[in-house]
């Protein structure tokens, strides 16, 4: 694959309905994640890590956050005057009666249509892991597919209209199902890789047939109608479809295998910086199992938990199973025990949150 | 063609550092490592761009390579501008022939035609190897309203130190009324900071005439401040009260790193309103396990720590395996303590290893006897500690150490 001939597509609102605590004021691809990263970050990261050069970054609402994040492009070293990051607001007056993601895409169309690459290569931003798309490239073109969908094996996530498959042994997608197939199947993350020709022929038909539901009346028609091809990802891989899922793949980052696969000296996950100061631990202090993230003081016990930039825990806090993002501080005295505490609260001292594991306490 | 600019800065960054001994073997001193993340000259850039002045000249000869490229086009410091920005000034060939920096002074010689460019008012001639957090826009100001020909920042330093320093008098209004070369028996204790502003005009000439003088080493602090002074220019100091360091040995390296684990230290680098930027790579949190046992430690991203770590600094991608101690050390990027193993009152340098058992450095003797003997252990970059090898204290490793080896 020689990545000046990809085009990259980012869907950043992504499934927002499905994490409404995280997602109020933000996009999915905004959402902060280990600790110092924005989900957008693995997408965008593969993305370059892979060689793509033009990367359009679809948006829809509430992407303030987003912006902010991503900015010009520059620490996934896409703020170039050929090519590079272009942020794609909706154009509202323009707006259908479609699902989400029809329209989303819709919106992808006049881009599309100008840039030169001759692939296309869509993705979600709830989805997180570390792979190279190049694998899906050779894949694609070894089975001479007209599109290729990248799929996991396990139980299908509980995301409204995601599709699972059937492929026979060579990998040929033969059925596809919406919101069907419990147990062990072949689950779509939304990734898809084709020729921009063909996305812009689909696009120009859907238009014209005014298509509302790209599971219903393009996914589901297309596996028979195209030569559709199901690339299965062997890596680690995870979807955020709820706030539980959010926690419990939080959780799982203390596995050092899983994070040696997602976070790869040669492909980096990069992330917009904050030139905080290292974390500073403190005489008293009690971690363990823990992922601490710069520009922190830990004065008091963090276990099995994640804390993102700039957080304090003071004296005598004891925070437990929890997720503290950026800037949180928790007083003297005060214990959190599984918890997700949004960007820069603070609990009070000697306060007592607590939730459940199967229910995180968000606030 | 470039605006003029009011005042811009010229970084002294060539000296070698030479007392650091192994660790600036293949770098600048500017570019050692301190405070689990940053390198010595973040400070004087971070503090340009916090003062609002975006044209730096980074002078540079001594193993200018890291230093190069760790600055790169300056965007960490946003010093990647259309106008002014960052500029690695290395010496170079002209008609007349090739010549090293010789000096402090002649290095701004050298570079009297870039500074024109800018045609500034003031420039401000910094060290780029001190560790401090200061507003040079309040000591522009200060310049300004004395009208001064040259202003010093000046600091007191405790007496029993004063004899490292150049030392100045002032009067009442602060102008200096003479000076002191690191002298034996200081009658004052204040202190030069290697940071000055000049009004260039005068600079420019003080410059040309000190070139042409044959007898001069071309130095500020010994050729060009005297003889402006013995001119009559006015130079004034300007009193500073803050946090700084000189890092020049290994010891006060070691000191300097340690100290930020210390409440008092007077150095915070969370301050929000004045940042301290350095280019660093994209690595996730840290991860502490569950055998991990921290007491006072600065920890930087990327690490992986199993072990006990005792008043120390670990900087990122360093790794201590379960079972193996760190206390009272300054471990630099990607170094790695395998189980076992401990190293304390030592600094390893990028990328070393220690393997299983070793025992790097010594904690000092209880009685003040024999402390002169004692001191910090430094392994050089890059270099292997075998199993169960024995180092012992004050010694500067530059070669790797075989399995058993005791030293």
């Amino acid at each position: 694959m020689n990545g000046k001939n990809v085009l990259g597509m980012i869907l950043s609102n992504s499934y927002d309905e499905c994490v409404p605590e995280l997602t109020a004021m933000r996009t999915m691809g905004s959402v902060p994640f280990a600790g110092r990263y924005r989900l957008i970050d693995f997408a965008l990261s593969n993305m370059v890590n892979s060689g793509v050069a033009k990367v359009g970054v679809l948006t829809d609402h509430n992407y303030h956050s987003l912006m902010d994040h991503v900015g010009s492009g520059r620490p996934w070293d896409l703020a170039r005057k050929r090519d590079g990051l272009y942020l794609l607001p909706p154009f509202s007056v323009a707006r259908g009666s479609g699902e989400w993601r029809m329209e989303t895409l819709k919106n992808a169309l006049a881009f599309a249509v100008d840039a030169g690459e001759e692939y296309i290569l869509f993705t979600d931003s709830n989805i997180v892991c570390n792979i190279d798309y190049r694998e899906i490239f050779d894949f694609h073109t070894a089975k001479n597919a007209d599109i290729t969908v990248a799929c996991v094996r396990g139980v299908r996530p509980e995301l409204p209209g995601i599709a699972s498959y059937k492929a026979d042994a060579d990998g040929r997608i033969t059925d596809a199902q919406i919101g069907a197939a419990d147990g062990d199947t072949l689950c779509g993350v939304n990734v898809f890789l084709m020729r921009r020709s063909l996305f812009v022929q689909i696009m120009a038909e859907a238009d014209s047939r005014n298509y509302e539901s790209v599971e219903k009346d393009l996914i589901l028609p297309g596996v028979s109608r195209y030569r559709a091809y199901a690339y299965e990802i062997k890596q680690y891989c995870r979807v955020i479809s709820s706030l539980r899922s959010y926690f419990a793949v939080s959780m799982e980052l203390f596995n050092s295998g899983y994070r040696a696969e997602l976070f790869r000296t040669d492909r980096p996950v990069f992330t917009k910086l904050r030139d905080d100061a290292p974390t500073l631990y403190q005489p008293g202090c009690r971690v363990a199992n823990s992922l601490i993230a710069d520009g922190c003081v830990i004065e008091g016990t963090v276990e099995n938990s994640i804390v993102f930039r700039g957080a304090r825990i003071a004296r005598n806090a004891v925070v437990r199973n929890s997720i503290i993002m950026q800037g949180g501080y928790v007083a003297d005295g005060a214990s959190v025990n599984c918890a997700i505490l949004d960007k820069n609260v603070t609990v009070r001292p000697n306060r007592d949150l607590s939730g459940a594991e199967n229910y995180p306490f968000f606030i | 063609m470039a605006r003029k600019q009011e005042c811009i800065a010229m970084l002294l960054a060539g000296g070698q550092g030479s007392r650091l001994g192994i660790l600036t073997k293949k770098i600048a001193k500017p570019a050692v490592p301190y405070g689990g993340k940053y390198r010595i000259i973040d400070f004087p850039l971070s503090n340009c761009v916090n003062s609002g002045i975006y044209t730096v000249g980074v002078l540079t000869q001594y193993q200018p390579l890291a230093l190069n490229d760790y600055i790169g086009s300056g965007q960490p410091w946003d010093l990647d501008r259309a106008d002014g920005g960052v500029h690695i000034l290395s010496p170079y060939q002209a008609i007349a022939g090739m010549q090293w920096y010789k000096g402090t002074a002649n290095a701004i010689y050298q570079n009297i035609n870039f500074i024109d460019r800018y045609d500034p008012d003031y420039v401000a001639v910094l060290s780029g190897d001190h560790i401090y957090k200061m507003d040079y826009s309040k000591m522009l100001a200060a310049h300004k309203e004395r009208g001064a020909d040259c202003t010093i920042a000046m600091m007191e330093v405790p007496w029993d130190e004063a004899s490292r320093f150049g030392l100045m008098f002032t009067d009442d209004e602060g102008r200096i009324t003479a000076f002191e070369e690191k002298p034996k028996n200081p009658k004052t204790n204040q202190a030069s900071m290697g940071v000055y502003i000049f009004t260039w005009k005068k600079l420019r000439q003080y410059l040309i005439d000190d070139e042409a003088n044959p007898d001069s080493s071309n130095d500020f602090g010994k050729d060009v401040i005297p003889a402006m002074h013995n001119a009559g220019e006015k130079l004034y100091a300007y009193r500073f009260d803050g946090y700084w360091k000189d890092v020049g040995t290994i010891g006060s390296l070691w000191d300097a790193n340690l100290e930020l684990l210390n409440p008092g230290a007077n150095i915070d680098l969370n301050d929000r309103s004045w940042r301290i930027y350095s280019r660093n790579d994209a690595r996730p949190p840290h991860y502490i396990s569950p055998d991990a046992d921290i007491q006072s430690a600065i920890i930087s991203a990327g690490c992986y720590v199993a072990g006990e770590v005792d008043y120390s600094v670990l900087f990122s991608n360093v790794t201590v395996e379960p079972g193996a101690k760190v206390q009272y050390s300054v471990i630099m990027p990607g170094a790695v303590i395998k189980s076992g193993a401990v190293v304390q009152y030592s600094m390893l340098a990028e990328n070393t290893v220690v393997e299983s058992g070793a025992v790097v450095g010594e904690e000092p003797p209880s009685g003040t006897e024999e402390a002169s003997k004692w001191g910090i252990t430094t392994i050089g970059e890059g270099l292997t500690v075998g199993k169960n090898a024995v180092i012992g204290a004050d010694l500067m490793i530059d070669h790797d150490i075989e399995e058993g080896e005791v030293l």
